[in-house]
């Protein structure tokens, strides 16, 4: 099943209750103000950093672009909206708004 | 027709009240409800607190709906989860809470949800 | 593929209705079919015509409603979150209607995926 994850970590407990519940392989996928959580140097970059020995993480690379992310945790893939629709196909869809 | 029914969670995360999406959540249960698939309703975060006993709502003027979780069994929904570190994060146990309910840990509920082939989230 | 949308917020406050039109673009690109797109919450708000943007701004419900009618699905708003909000028949967009809560039931029911965008 693939989560996607639409808040700031510093927002919202959104991307805290989503690892709680998600199952080890899930893709997880960071999008609009989620993307604020896999920042290198950002407070949660040890989250995801954790999250990707269990975990595939992406996050959506025109949001990213859209608020001057450049530097991204060492393994987390970026992907576009054709990217996220590959993800789709592939798993059902859990959103956590 | 058994393959065509669909396992739906709904998963309530925010306080009631605050915000609509609680009670428009519930409502769209309420009518899915109807329709004979597989459905669960899942308490997460602060999606608990619209299980807890003795809301007055009377001050703020808005419909007091915990009640109509009550009801839900009446609608043959009988599946309803919550999560146990959720109440413990918010000093709540399960004699705090309106309705009758299986309180699981979140790795139960994670795999439930993961059954699923509609998660909605309100 | 075939493809659900729920939309849960409205346009301009928040970006999902912008996420969920580049997913369907995109999934319509790439020779999936687009269902149906259900408006619930203030979602219903990105299915009224009369809304005005600047010019150099999109025009979220135009946008909905060309995408709508070149690829044959439509833009459905709950009748009560609607009602709640004063959405009536006359305010819709081409491609838009309003309908009830079943036919997301069966919008979830008959689709491969149902993907949901809100706040």
């Amino acid at each position: 099943m693939l989560h996607t994850i639409n808040k700031s970590p510093f927002e919202s407990p959104s991307m805290q209750e989503c690892i709680r519940f998600a199952a080890p392989g899930d893709p997880v996928l960071f999008i609009e103000n989620g993307v604020y959580a896999v920042q290198s140097s950002g407070r949660y970059a040890s989250d995801i950093a954790t999250l990707l020995k269990t975990n595939p993480v992406y996050a959506l690379q025109p949001d990213l672009e859209a608020r001057a992310i450049g530097s991204l945790v060492e393994g987390v893939k970026t992907v576009g909206y054709d990217g996220f629709v590959d993800l789709v196909e592939v798993h059902r869809v859990n959103s956590w708004l | 027709m058994e393959e065509n029914i669909k396992k739906i969670m709904h998963v309530m995360r925010r306080a009631p009240h605050g915000s609509i999406y609680t009670y428009e959540g519930l409502e769209m249960i309420l009518i899915m409800a109807a329709y004979e698939q597989d459905l669960s309703v899942a308490f997460i975060g602060d999606g608990v607190y619209a299980l807890k006993k003795g809301q007055e709502t009377e001050g703020i003027s808005m419909k007091g709906f915990a009640k109509t979780f009550m009801a839900l069994d009446g609608y043959d929904v009988e599946k309803l989860y919550v999560d146990r570190t959720s109440l413990d994060e918010r000093g709540l146990t399960e004699e705090d809470l309106l309705v009758d309910v299986e309180v699981l840990d979140s790795a139960e509920i994670g795999r439930r949800m993961n059954e699923q082939d509609v998660v909605i989230h309100h | 593929m075939n493809i659900g949308i729920l939309l849960k917020e409205g346009p301009y406050n928040h970006q999902a209705s912008d996420t969920a039109y580049k997913f369907a673009e995109a999934a319509i690109q790439k020779g999936h079919r687009i269902d149906a797109v259900f408006l619930y919450n203030d979602g219903v708000i990105n299915a009224t015509k009369l809304g005005d943007p600047p010019q150099d701004d999109r025009n979220i419900a135009e946008r909905w409603s060309a995408l709508a009618t070149e690829h044959g699905f439509e833009v459905l708003a709950c009748i009560a979150a609607s009602k709640r909000r004063g959405i009536t028949d006359e305010l819709m967009i081409r491609g838009g209607s309003i309908t009830g809560l079943g036919t997301l039931t069966d919008i979830a029911i008959r689709n491969d995926r149902l993907l949901t965008f809100g706040d």
